[in-house]
Formats: C-alpha cells, structure tokens, sequence
C-alpha cells in the first residue's frame, strides 16, 4: 500500500532521513521506533508531503506521491495525526471534526452522519460537540485530533506519539481503538515512544537510527529482542 | 448643555458612525488579508481608490448607482485576484517585507495608472438622486446617504459575518488563519484559499471606495490618507481580528467626529493618540492575539 524507498530529507542544512526504505502492507499496523532524534516524525511527515527537501521514492497505492502537495496526498486516502495534535484553537469540537470533511465532497453530504459516527466512539466528545476544543483535556483533544483525521475515511492513518502526555488509562483504550480500526480496514502507520505499548499492538516494526532503518521484524519478536530495544531505543 | 446640545452631540456621534464605516470596510480586508495570507497590503488604499474610479468609468457609461454597487466590488476583487495569483504568490515563505514591498510599490503604479487613464485633477461624483437630501432620525437631520453607507457596510458585515460562520469556505477560512498546515493535511489546497481571500478583501475595498466617492469626490490621491487610517483601526483592533476591525473602526470615526467638532485642529491627530494609548495598554490591540507576528 505505501512504499517508501531511499528517502532522503533535510531541515535546511541538516540531513535528517539518509535513505529510509519501508513497506506498508494494507490491513497492518506497522510502527515506527528509535531514539528522539532518529527520524520518525521526519518520516511521516515527508509522506504527508510537509517537509520541504526531499529525494527518494514514496510510493502509494501504486503511484508515486513524493512531488505532490500535501492536500494531493490527502485526496488519495492519507491522513496524519501531528503529534501535537493541531486542534484549531478558536474552533468548537464540531467544527475541528467539519474541517475533516471539507475536502471531501461525498462525506459533507453526509456531514451529520459521519459525525455521528466518528464521536460513537468517543462518549467525551459526542457531549461537548459545541464547546470550543481548547477547553478539552490532553486526551481528549487527541481523540478529537484522531476522531478528526478519520471522518473522510481514510486508506491509511499516520500517528505521531498519540500517547504523549495522556493518562494511562486513556491510553489503553485508545490502543483498544486502534485495534478495532484496523479490524475494520484501516491500515495504520504509528510513531510511539512507548516502545513496549507500541510493539504489544504493532504486526510489524521498523527500527530508525540516525535517519536510516536498521532494523525490522515482525513486532512480536522484536518485543522479545531486548538487545535491540536496548541498543536503539532506551534513552 | 440643554437638549439642543445633546442633540449636536448625538448627530456628530452618527456622523462618526458612518465615517467609522468606511473604515471599517477597509480595516475588515486588510485583517482578513494580514490574518490569512501574513500579506501587509499597502496598495489596499490603492484598491479603494481603483473602486472610486470604476465607479466614475462605469457612470461615465450609463451604469446606475446600483448596478456599480454590485459591478465594482467584483471588478476590483478580480484584479485582486490577479495581483494575488501573478505577484504575491511567488513571494510566500520569502518574509513578511517582501509582499510589503511588492504591494507597496504596486500603489504607486495604481496611481500613475489612474492619473494617466483620468487625469490628474479629482473628478465630482453625484450622489445617487434617491440619496440625496436629509432623513429626519428622531434627533435631527441626517444626510440620507450617510444612513445609507452605514445600512449598507452593516448589511456587508453581516454578509461577511454568515459567510464565514456558516459556509464551508468559512470554516476553511477560520481555520486557516490560525493553523494552515493542519488545513492543508486535511486536504485543502490553501493557496486557493489565500487566493480567494485576497480577493474578497480587496473587493471590499473597492466597495468601500465606491461608497466613499460621494462623500469626498474622487482623486488618484484619496486612497493615502484613507489607508493611514485604516492601518490604526487594524492596528487598535488586532491585527488580523474581524471583530477588532469593527469595532476600532467605529471607535477611530467616533473619535474623528468628536474631536473635529470639539477641537477640530486636533482631528487628524487624535486618532493616533488614540492609537498610542491602546498600544501602551494593550500591545497587541483591543481584540488582537498576542505574538501574532513573532
């Protein structure tokens, strides 16, 4: 479904990916792991096309993305979760979820529904509809980042760090979520720093150092390989 | 002060209203400009002059008040949009001197342009027959055009007001003048909307330059002063708030009226005094988000 290959990027002079190769295949959740610095975020968001200096091949759903505006690459079903979430301060709940759909001709016909729908799963939400998403917790303001990215339906959701700062608790039952998205068909690139959560969920994982892969293997034997987490992911 | 009294006060008041409403037309766009886009248009006096003059052209050829009333704003929006897609465009992400620079020098060229199409000597306008003469408005007389530039900026306002608030275009908008990456990751092409938001606020301007022509004639010149006045009602508002626009704008056409009626070798300078004060208590102005151009 997507695939990257020898992707290079840069934050003005500093070369930050030096040549990431990786395959999303549909239905899976793949994940993304390392040390701060090693590339991850880089990663998802020169396939949401927002980094600016970029080489290699990013390829989805059979056509190459890499030249494309970030808004192109949205239309062919990609959706990307900030890690700081991005909820549009000013803005109520509903309208943050409306953003989601304004690209997206058939889900405005059907705006009420999806929204019904996106919030089925988020009680918290579905009850301050109209209140101005600022005032939401962390948690809740990452569901709503999440809720938000998709309401279009989209092919494959990029996450980054959708744990960071929230209650353990929480936590859980968002993984429990993700789970149930990809029961449901979407297929999931994730980026988390909870090594552990993220591999328990994971099928496969990829290992970035320094801007390159090093690693991969299915999740569940890097979850039992605690020389590689050591190497690569404790701080 | 016997009643005689209130009511001259209450009438300059009025007076203060309707000119603040010109302003605020002009004050409306360049936020929303300044907002979307991070553009600081200088030749925003320019449009309103350029609306002036299309108003003169389009008289000149048997149009009605009325029918310019609609033709203006989308004549000089459309220009808007060429000077949005061919010169502004090019320059985003370069620093918020270049478009500054670009769209000051364009109001040079806008004048030149007009100077030599209509001369150099400002030109009458007519005020439409069915406006002229005064309405009596319980305290006194009133120009009846004043009343009408008033009914029609409050009618623009609301339009502006349901558009944004209402319309997906709105929400796009909104959005986007405060986050436009996450509106671009949610699949819109914002350069359209830059591109359409430039040419909303110079359509208004154009309007506004419409609406002004009967009150002060027409001169390639009108729009200097005009804008100087506009950038203190956005820079008391906050830059980049609609709200603020309003409001600052009928606060500065208060405070003009006032102060020309009380002290009127004041008049010019009293509204940047005005200025001053709110910058001392309020930096970033009186409905302005902190930090907006760090």
């Amino acid at each position: 479904m997507l695939r990257i290959e020898d992707l290079h990027a840069w934050y003005g002079p500093s070369h930050v990916l030096q040549g990431v190769s990786l395959e999303v295949n549909r239905g899976e959740i793949v994940c993304l792991i390392g040390r701060n610095g090693a590339g991850k975020t880089t990663t998802l968001k020169s396939v949401m096309g927002l980094i600016e200096k970029r080489r290699g091949r990013v390829v989805f759903e059979g056509q190459e993305i890499l030249h494309r505006p970030a808004h192109a690459r949205f239309a062919l079903g990609l959706a990307y979760v900030p890690e700081e979430r991005r909820i549009v301060p000013g803005l109520s709940v509903r309208d943050n979820l409306r953003l989601g759909l304004v690209a997206s001709p058939e889900g405005r016909r059907h705006e009420a529904e999806r929204i019904e729908r996106a919030t089925a799963a988020f009680p918290r939400l579905k009850e301050r509809l109209d209140q101005v998403a600022v005032t939401l917790s962390g948690g809740e303001q990452q569901m709503l980042a999440i809720a938000r990215a998709m309401i279009s339906g989209p092919k494959l959701v990029m996450l980054d760090e959708p744990s960071e700062g929230i209650m353990p608790v929480l936590v859980d039952e968002m993984f429990e979520m993700f789970r149930r998205m990809r029961d449901e068909g979407t297929t999931i690139l994730l980026v988390e720093q909870n090594v552990e959560l993220a591999l328990g969920l994971a099928d496969r994982a990829y290992v970035l150092d320094q801007g390159v892969v090093v690693h991969h293997a299915p999740a569940a034997e890097l979850l039992a390989d605690e020389a590689i987490q050591e190497r690569y992911c404790s701080v | 002060m016997g009643t005689l009294g209130f009511d001259l006060l209450a009438l300059q008041l009025f007076a203060g209203v309707a000119l603040g409403a010109i302003y605020v037309l002009l004050a409306i766009g360049l936020s929303l400009i300044f907002g979307m886009l991070t553009v600081v248009n200088f030749a925003h006096g320019a449009f309103f002059m350029f609306g002036a003059y299309a108003g003169v052209f389009l008289a000149a050829r048997g149009a009605s008040f009325w029918a310019s009333l609609i033709a203006v704003p989308l004549i000089v929006g459309a220009f808007g949009l060429l000077v949005e897609r061919f010169l502004i465009r090019p320059l985003y992400g370069r620093g918020i001197d270049y478009p500054l620079l670009l769209t000051f020098g364009l109001a040079y060229m806008m004048v030149e342009g007009i100077r030599i199409a209509f001369g150099t000597l400002g030109l009458p306008f007519d005020t439409p027959e069915s406006l002229q003469g005064a309405t009596d408005i319980g305290i006194g007389f009133f120009p009846t055009y004043r009343l009408f530039v008033i009914g029609a900026t409050a009618a623009i306002l609301l339009g502006l007001w349901l558009f944004l608030e209402r319309t997906r275009y709105g929400l796009i908008i909104r959005a986007g003048a405060r986050d436009p990456q996450i509106v671009r990751v949610l699949g819109v092409d914002v350069s359209r909307v830059w591109l359409l938001v430039f040419g909303l606020g110079t359509g208004i301007a154009g309007l506004a330059g419409l609406l002004a022509a009967p009150l002060q004639g027409v001169s390639p010149e009108m729009g200097g002063p005009v804008l100087a006045e506009a950038f203190v009602v956005t820079v008391v508002g906050g830059m980049g708030s609609l709200l603020g626009a309003v409001v600052a704008g009928l606060l500065v056409g208060v405070t003009v009226a006032l102060t020309s009626l009380f002290v009127p070798e004041m008049a010019k300078v009293s509204i940047f005094a005005l200025m001053a004060v709110v910058l001392l208590v309020r930096p970033q102005g009186l409905f302005g988000r902190p930090g907006l151009l760090s």
